[in-house]
C-alpha cells in the first residue's frame, strides 16, 4: 500500500517537471530583438508610493504626476533632460509687455485618447472649468496648484482664498488660445508646464461636470472618475488601461494616434514598492526594470553589477529651518548664526549624499538664474558656534528638532543619517536637542504649522524660475518659518510682478543676499537624486526636475 | 486557544505538587535543581544568559569608547559603500556614522536587557493582578466569584486572540515611537499568559492536599498564602518569565524593524541597529550580522534555560 | 455533537463582544480623539469640530458604542485614510494573498515538521534528534525579517533562481477569478501563471514557515515520545505487528491530536509573521498592508484588520476544537 507521502513525492516531481518545461519555454522568448521586445515585453518601473488620482489637477504628489505626465500634455513643458521651457501642446507662445496676456499657437493634428479633437476650445474648456470650480473643490487640498499659480476662483466661497489672478481664456482662432491674467506673476510661464494642468478631453469634462468630492474636510476623496482609467482621456503618448489597487499596479499602453513621436515600448507598468531595500532587490533580481530614488550607497554597487544609474542635474535644495516663533532664542540673529556655524555641511555632502552633491550657500541651486555669488557664508567652526551661543546668553540652549521617518525625498536620501549628524554637531556646540521623529504624513502638517523649532525639509523646483523656490517660502508670513520681515516680503512681491527677466535676475540676486543675512534657516545641500535602470533598456533622458518621459525608452 | 492555555495550566498545576516518591519528603525544588544541573541544555543556557547579563551590567566599564560619539565620522562613507571594518582601534569596526561598533554592541546589551526585563516585569505585574484576582475570586467559591473569574479569563482569551505583534502595534499606535512604547507594547502582549498562569496556580493549590491539611489544622489563610502558595508559584513563574524574556527581545527587534521602536538611534539597541543596518548589507554586512547574532544567541540562551527549567520541574513535560 | 458546537459558538460571543469594546476604547484613546481615525492629522480645528458634530461624537459614550457596534455588525469598518477605499474592501482584496502564503507556510511546516519530529522521537538521542531540537530552538529565535532578507540575498540576488518580490511577475497577463493566484492559474488553464505564482510563494513561504516548522517539529517529537511510552504501543509491538502498522495506526494518529490543535494556535503567529514577511518581499497581502498602515497612521485599517484577524483566529481555533473532538470524544465532555 503506497503511503500518502510517496504519492505526494510523485505529484511534486510532476509539478517540478512541468515547471522546468514552462520556464524553458519562457526563456526562449527573451532572445528576440529590441523591436520585437518593444511590442511584447512590458517595462516595469517601481515607484516609492501609490499615485492618488488619474486626473492630475487634484494632486500634489510626485507619484501621481509621474503617471499622469505620460498620459497628458500641458501647454508648455521642459525640454527633455533640462530645465528650459519649450512648447508642448503649444508650438509657440508669446506674452505682452505687461505679462498679462499670453497667446498660444497650438499644435494642429492632436487627438485625445477618446477621439475628441484638440483645439483652442479644448484648452479654454479646461482652464475655464478649473476657474469655475465651486464648493469642496475650492479646498486647498483639492486644487493646490491652481491656487498657487492662478490664485482664487470665479466665485471665492471662502475668505481665506486668494483673489483670482486668472481672468479669461479665449479661443481666438481654431488653434490660437489667449489666456489673460490680472497681473504679471513670476509663476508664469512656468506655471503652464505644471503637471497639474494637464489638458483633459472636453468630452470627459462635460461627462464629469457633476462629479463631486466626497468625504470629510481634511480627508477628501477625489471624484470617482479620477480613479478609473476608462473615464479619463488626455493627449499623451500613453493611455491608462488599468489600475489594480490591490496589487498597486498602474498599466499604461501606447496610444497609436499620438500627435508626436510614438512611444517606444508598448506597455509600461508602474508598481509601488514602498521599501527602499525591496526596490533595489527587485531590480537586482530582474522583477522590475527601473526605480526612482536610489540610495546613495547603492549607486556604485548597482553600476558595478551592470545596471544603469544615469546622473540627473541638480535642481533642489535641502535646508534646516529655524522656526522663530516656537523657541524665543531663535528670534536672535546671533543664535541663528551660531547654529549655522556648528553644522558640518561638508561632511554631510561628502559622506551621506550622492556624487555630484554640493554644499548650498543659499536657498536655490546655481542652475537657476538669480543665484548670487556674493551671499554671506557660514563656515563650519564649532568653537566659534559655542562662543557665539555663550555671548548671546544661551550657552545651555535646549531646542526641539524634528525629522521625517520612512521616507526618502529627492533632496534628502537618508533623513535619519543627516539628522544624526546635525544633532551630534549641535550637541558638540553645547546645545541640548529634543528629537522628534514623525512619519511623513504627520511631518508636513506639523512643520507647516510651526510645531517644530528646528526641522529638515527641502524642495525640488517645479520650473526654471527662482520665484518657485524663494516665493514658496518667503513671499509672505508663513507659519512654517514664523517670521515677519517686510523687506523680504516686499522684495519678493516686487520681483513676482516684474515682467522683465533681466531686471528679475538682479532683484533675485539682491534678495538672496538679504535672505542669507537674515538667515531664516540654513541651506544645507543640493543633490542629484538617482534613478536606476536595468541593463537591457535604453532609458529615457533623465530630468533634473524628475520629469522623465517614458515614451523615450526602448528595449535594447 | 485550548492547547495554549493547557500548557500554561499544566505548568500552573505543578505548584500544587510536592516532590519525592510518595508526595512527602524532599521539596520539589531540590529535585528540580538536581535535574537541572545534569542537563546540558541548562548548562548552555545558563552560560549564555550569564554572559549576557554580566556584559549588560559591566557594559559602561568595558566599552572602550562613548557609543554615541561620531568620533570617526569623516572616515566612513555610506554614500560610497566604504566602511571601516575591524581594526586595532575599533575591534568591531565602525558603524555608518563613525561610531565604535564594539561599544555599541556592549551598551546595546544593556538596552536589550532593559527592554526585556521591564517588559516581562510589566507583563508579570499586570498579569499577576489579573490572575490573582481571578484565582482568588474563583477560589472563594460562590457564583459571583466564579463569574468574576470567567469574565477575567474571557478578557485574557481575547487578548490571546490578537497576535502579539498586532497587539504591540496597536499599543505603539497609541503611544508613538519611543523605548517606553516598545517595553509597554511587548509587556502588554505577555499579560494574558502570566494572568492565566497565576490564576491556574492559585486554583491548583487551593485544592491541593497540603493546603487543605494546613487549613484543617487551623493555620490562618494569610499565612498559607504567604508561606506556601506564593513560594510554590515561583517555579513556573520563573520558567515563564525566562521564556518571555526571549520573546521580548525578538519582539522588540521586530517592532524596531516596523519603525515603531525608539527613534533615538544614538543610544544603541540591537533591534534598531539590526533594522537600520539592513540597507548596508552589501557594503558592510557586519553591521547587521553582529546585532542579528547577538539577538539570536541571547534569545536562544533564555529559551534553553527556560525549557530546561520547565523540564526539570516535571520530566513528563519534556518537550 | 451539535450541542457541543453550539456551546462553543456561544462561548465565542462574549469574547468577540469584549474585543469590540476594547477596539472601541482604543479608537477613542488615540491621541487626538476618534476624529483622527477618520480625518488623519491634517484637519483644522474647525473641520474636526464639524466632524464631531456630524458624527455625533459629542453624544454619550454608550450611544456612540451602540453606533459603533451597529456598523461592525454590518461589516462597516470605515474608510482607509491612505487609499480612500472601504476597509472591508481592502481586507477582501488582500485576504487571498495572505491566505495563500499562510497555507504554503503551514504546508511546509507540516510536511517537513511532522516526519522530522517523528524520526527525532523515534531515534531519540541520535544525531537527527539533537539536530531537530537544536534547529527548532534556533528557528524560533531568528527574527523573521532578517531571515527573509537573507533568503532574498542568497536565492534571488546571488543565485537568481527565485523571484525576490511580489506575487506574480509584473506584466504577466493572468486572469484571477478567485484571488488565489496558483488556484486561478490552474482553474483557467494558464499553467505558466500558476507556476509563476508558485515560484513567488517559495521564499516568503519558507520564511514564514520557520517558526511554525520549529514548533510543529518539537510538538510532534514530544507528542510521539509521550505516546511511545504508552502501554498500547508496547502491546501492539508485542503482538508482532509490522513497524509500519504500529507507526501509522497507533503512534501517529494519537500523537497528531495535540499537533493539530497547535496548528490552530499557530494561525495567530502566522498573521504576525506575515506582517514582517510580506513587507520584506513586497508581497501584497494583509500583512504588508498592516505595515503600511502603521507607517501612515491609518487607524481605520489597523482597527478593522485587527478585529477581523482576531475573529478569524477565534473561528479557526473553534474549527480545530471541533475536529479535535471528533477524534477524541473525551474533549466534548470537558
Amino acid at each position: 500500500m503506497r503511503t500518502k507521502r510517496s504519492h505526494a513525492m510523485r505529484g511534486l516531481a510532476v509539478l517540478a517537471a512541468a515547471g522546468v518545461l514552462a520556464t524553458a519555454c519562457a526563456s526562449e522568448r527573451d532572445s528576440s530583438s529590441g523591436e520585437e521586445l518593444n511590442e511584447t515585453k512590458p517595462f516595469v518601473f517601481a515607484a516609492p508610493g501609490d499615485a492618488r488620482s488619474l486626473d492630475p489637477f487634484y494632486a500634489t504628489d510626485g507619484e501621481t504626476f509621474r503617471v499622469t505626465r505620460q498620459i497628458y500634455n500641458t501647454l508648455l513643458k521642459h525640454e527633455s533632460g533640462g530645465s528650459e521651457i519649450v512648447g508642448d501642446l503649444a508650438s509657440s507662445w508669446e506674452q505682452n509687455d505687461e505679462g498679462t496676456v499670453w497667446t498660444f499657437d497650438l499644435e494642429q493634428d492632436v487627438t485625445f485618447h477618446d477621439g475628441e479633437k484638440f483645439n483652442a476650445e479644448a484648452v479654454c474648456a479646461n482652464y475655464d472649468h478649473w476657474f469655475n470650480l465651486k464648493g469642496d473643490f475650492q479646498d486647498s487640498n483639492v486644487s493646490y496648484y491652481w491656487q498657487k499659480i492662478f490664485g482664487g476662483f470665479a466665485e471665492n466661497e471662502n475668505d481665506d482664498l486668494p483673489p483670482a489672478n486668472y481672468k479669461s481664456c479665449t479661443a481666438e482662432e481654431e488653434f490660437k488660445a489667449v489666456i489673460e491674467v490680472d497681473k504679471y506673476s513670476a509663476n508664469l510661464p512656468g506655471g503652464f508646464s505644471m503637471a497639474a494642468f494637464g489638458i483633459m478631453s472636453p468630452k470627459v469634462l462635460a461627462a464629469q461636470a457633476d462629479s463631486e468630492v466626497t468625504g470629510e474636510p481634511g480627508a477628501f476623496e477625489f471624484p470617482a472618475y479620477s480613479q478609473d482609467p476608462a473615464a479619463v482621456a488626455g493627449t499623451g503618448p500613453y493611455r491608462a488601461v488599468g489600475w489594480d489597487k490591490a496589487s498597486q499596479e498602474i498599466k499604461l499602453e501606447r496610444f497609436d494616434e499620438f500627435w508626436g513621436e510614438a512611444a517606444g515600448i508598448k506597455t509600461i507598468i508602474i508598481k509601488t514598492i514602498s521599501d527602499e531595500n525591496a526596490r533595489k532587490q527587485a531590480l537586482e533580481a530582474g522583477d522590475i526594470h527601473g526605480y526612482d530614488l536610489v540610495a546613495p550607497a547603492d549607486v556604485a554597487p548597482l553600476q558595478e553589477a551592470g545596471f544603469q544609474v544615469p546622473e540627473r542635474g541638480v535642481f533642489n535644495v535641502l535646508y534646516l529651518a529655524y522656526q522663530q516663533e516656537g523657541n524665543e532664542a531663535l528670534e536672535d540673529l546671533a543664535v541663528r548664526q551660531a547654529l549655522s556655524h556648528a553644522v558640518d555641511r561638508q561632511r554631510i555632502v561628502d559622506t551621506i549624499l550622492p556624487e555630484g552633491s554640493e554644499v548650498a550657500t543659499q536657498f536655490m541651486p546655481d542652475t537657476l538664474t538669480g543665484w548670487s555669488p556674493d551671499v554671506t557664508e557660514y563656515e563650519y567652526d564649532p568653537e566659534k558656534a559655542k562662543d557665539m551661543l555663550a555671548d548671546a546668553g544661551v550657552a545651555d540652549l535646549e531646542i526641539d528638532f524634528c525629522y521625517p521617518t520612512e521616507v526618502t525625498r529627492p533632496y534628502m536620501p537618508a533623513p535619519r543619517d543627516i539628522f544624526d549628524i546635525i544633532k551630534a554637531d549641535l550637541e558638540a556646540a553645547g546645545v541640548t536637542i529634543n528629537e522628534e521623529a514623525l512619519p511623513w504624513g504627520d511631518y508636513i502638517p506639523k512643520t507647516d504649522s510651526g510645531g517644530c523649532s528646528l526641522y529638515l525639509l527641502g524642495w525640488t523646483g517645479d520650473f526654471n524660475e527662482a520665484y518657485n523656490f524663494l516665493g514658496t517660502w518667503f513671499g509672505h508670513y508663513d507659519s512654517g518659518w514664523g517670521f515677519r520681515n517686510d523687506d523680504i516680503f516686499d522684495g519678493l512681491d516686487a520681483v513676482a510682478n516684474e515682467p522683465d527677466p533681466a531686471k528679475r535676475e538682479t532683484m533675485y540676486q539682491e534678495l538672496n543676499v538679504e535672505i542669507m543675512d537674515f538667515l531664516p534657516g540654513l541651506p544645507i545641500s543640493h543633490s542629484p537624486p538617482s534613478i536606476a535602470f536595468s541593463a537591457d533598456v535604453n532609458p529615457p533622458t533623465v530630468s533634473p526636475l524628475t520629469q522623465e518621459d517614458f515614451s523615450e525608452a526602448t528595449w535594447k | 486557544m485550548s492547547t495554549k492555555t493547557d500548557k500554561i495550566d499544566r505548568l500552573a498545576e505543578l505548584t500544587a505538587k510536592r516532590g519525592g516518591r510518595d508526595g512527602h519528603g524532599a521539596s520539589l525544588w531540590r529535585e528540580a535543581f538536581g535535574r537541572l544541573r545534569r542537563s546540558p541544555m541548562a548548562m548552555a543556557g545558563t552560560v549564555i544568559v550569564g554572559a549576557f547579563v554580566i556584559i549588560a551590567i559591566i557594559g559602561p566599564w568595558i566599552a572602550p569608547y562613548d557609543p554615541t560619539a561620531q568620533a570617526w565620522g569623516n572616515e566612513v562613507f555610506p554614500n560610497r559603500n566604504m566602511f571601516v571594518g575591524p581594526r586595532g582601534e575599533n575591534w568591531f569596526g565602525l558603524d555608518h556614522l563613525g561610531r565604535d561598533q564594539f561599544s555599541r554592541m556592549v551598551i546595546g546589551a544593556r538596552q536589550s536587557l532593559l527592554v526585556g526585563v521591564v517588559a516581562t516585569l510589566l507583563g508579570f505585574a499586570a498579569g499577576a493582578i489579573l490572575g490573582g484576582i481571578a484565582g482568588a475570586a474563583a477560589g472563594l467559591g460562590k457564583s459571583w466569584g466564579r463569574r468574576i473569574d470567567t469574565i477575567l479569563m474571557r478578557f485574557t482569551d481575547m487578548m490571546l486572540a490578537i497576535p502579539a505583534l498586532l497587539l504591540a502595534v496597536s499599543v505603539a499606535a497609541l503611544m508613538g515611537q519611543s523605548l517606553a512604547t516598545v517595553m509597554i507594547a511587548v509587556g502588554v502582549a505577555q499579560v494574558p499568559i502570566f494572568a492565566r498562569l497565576l490564576r491556574g496556580s492559585m486554583l491548583a493549590q487551593a485544592h491541593s492536599d497540603y493546603v487543605l491539611a494546613a487549613k484543617a489544622t487551623g493555620i490562618k489563610r494569610k499565612r498559607i498564602v504567604l508561606a506556601h502558595i506564593l513560594p510554590n508559584s515561583v517555579g513556573p513563574v520563573l520558567v515563564q518569565a525566562t521564556l518571555t524574556l526571549a520573546t521580548a527581545i525578538i519582539e522588540a527587534a521586530a517592532l524596531s524593524y516596523l519603525g515603531l521602536g525608539s527613534p533615538d538611534q544614538s543610544i544603541p539597541e540591537w533591534g534598531t541597529m539590526l533594522a537600520d543596518a539592513q540597507r548596508f548589507l552589501s557594503g558592510a554586512p557586519q553591521l547587521a550580522i553582529y546585532p542579528a547574532i547577538a539577538i539570536i544567541i541571547t534569545a536562544l540562551g533564555f529559551t534553553l534555560l527556560g525549557e530546561a527549567m520547565r523540564e526539570s520541574l516535571d520530566p513528563k513535560l519534556r518537550k | 455533537m451539535l450541542r457541543f458546537v453550539v456551546r462553543r459558538l456561544l462561548q465565542l460571543v462574549p469574547t468577540l463582544l469584549g474585543l469590540s469594546v476594547l477596539l472601541f476604547l482604543w479608537v477613542h484613546a488615540l491621541p487626538g480623539g476618534p476624529e483622527y481615525s477618520l480625518l488623519g492629522e491634517d484637519a483644522t480645528t474647525e473641520q474636526r469640530e464639524q466632524l464631531r458634530q456630524s458624527l455625533g461624537l459629542n453624544d454619550p459614550i454608550w450611544i456612540q458604542y451602540g453606533r459603533f457596534m451597529g456598523k461592525l455588525l454590518q461589516l462597516d469598518f470605515g474608510t482607509s485614510l491612505a487609499t480612500g477605499q472601504p476597509v472591508m474592501t481592502e481586507f477582501l482584496n488582500r485576504f487571498p494573498a495572505t491566505a495563500e502564503l499562510a497555507v504554503t507556510a503551514m504546508l511546509i511546516a507540516t510536511v517537513v515538521g511532522i516526519p522530522l519530529g517523528y524520526f527525532a522521537a523515534r531515534y531519540r538521542g541520535r544525531l537527527i534528534d539533537t539536530s531537530a531540537v537544536a534547529g527548532s530552538l534556533i528557528g524560533i529565535c531568528i527574527p523573521v525579517f532578517f531571515l527573509g532578507f537573507i533568503f532574498k540575498v542568497v536565492f534571488a540576488q546571488h543565485l537568481g533562481i527565485l523571484p525576490s518580490a511580489f506575487r506574480q511577475t509584473a506584466g504577466l497577463d493572468a486572469t484571477h477569478p478567485t484571488g488565489f493566484f496558483v488556484l486561478d492559474g490552474l482553474l483557467t488553464g494558464e499553467f505558466d501563471a500558476a507556476w509563476d505564482a508558485f515560484l513567488h510563494l517559495v521564499l516568503p513561504g519558507l520564511t514564514l514557515a520557520s517558526i511554525p516548522l520549529a514548533i510543529i517539529t518539537r510538538m510532534t517529537r514530544a507528542s510521539v515520545l509521550e505516546v511511545l511510552g504508552e502501554d498500547y504501543v508496547r502491546t501492539a509491538e508485542s503482538k508482532g505487528l509490522q513497524q509500519r502498522v504500529v507507526r501509522g495506526r497507533h503512534i501517529l494518529r494519537n500523537a497528531m491530536l495535540p499537533v493539530v490543535t497547535a496548528m490552530g494556535l499557530l494561525t495567530g503567529s502566522l498573521f504576525a509573521g506575515a506582517v514582517l514577511t510580506e513587507s520584506v518581499f513586497a508581497f501584497q497581502g494583509m500583512g504588508s498592508f498592516v505595515y503600511q498602515a502603521t507607517q501612515t497612521r491609518d487607524y481605520p485599517v489597523l482597527m478593522g484588520f485587527i478585529m477581523l484577524i482576531a475573529v478569524i483566529y477565534v473561528l479557526v481555533n473553534l474549527l480545530v476544537d471541533i475536529s479535535y473532538s471528533l477524534f477524541d470524544p473525551r474533549v466534548r465532555v470537558r
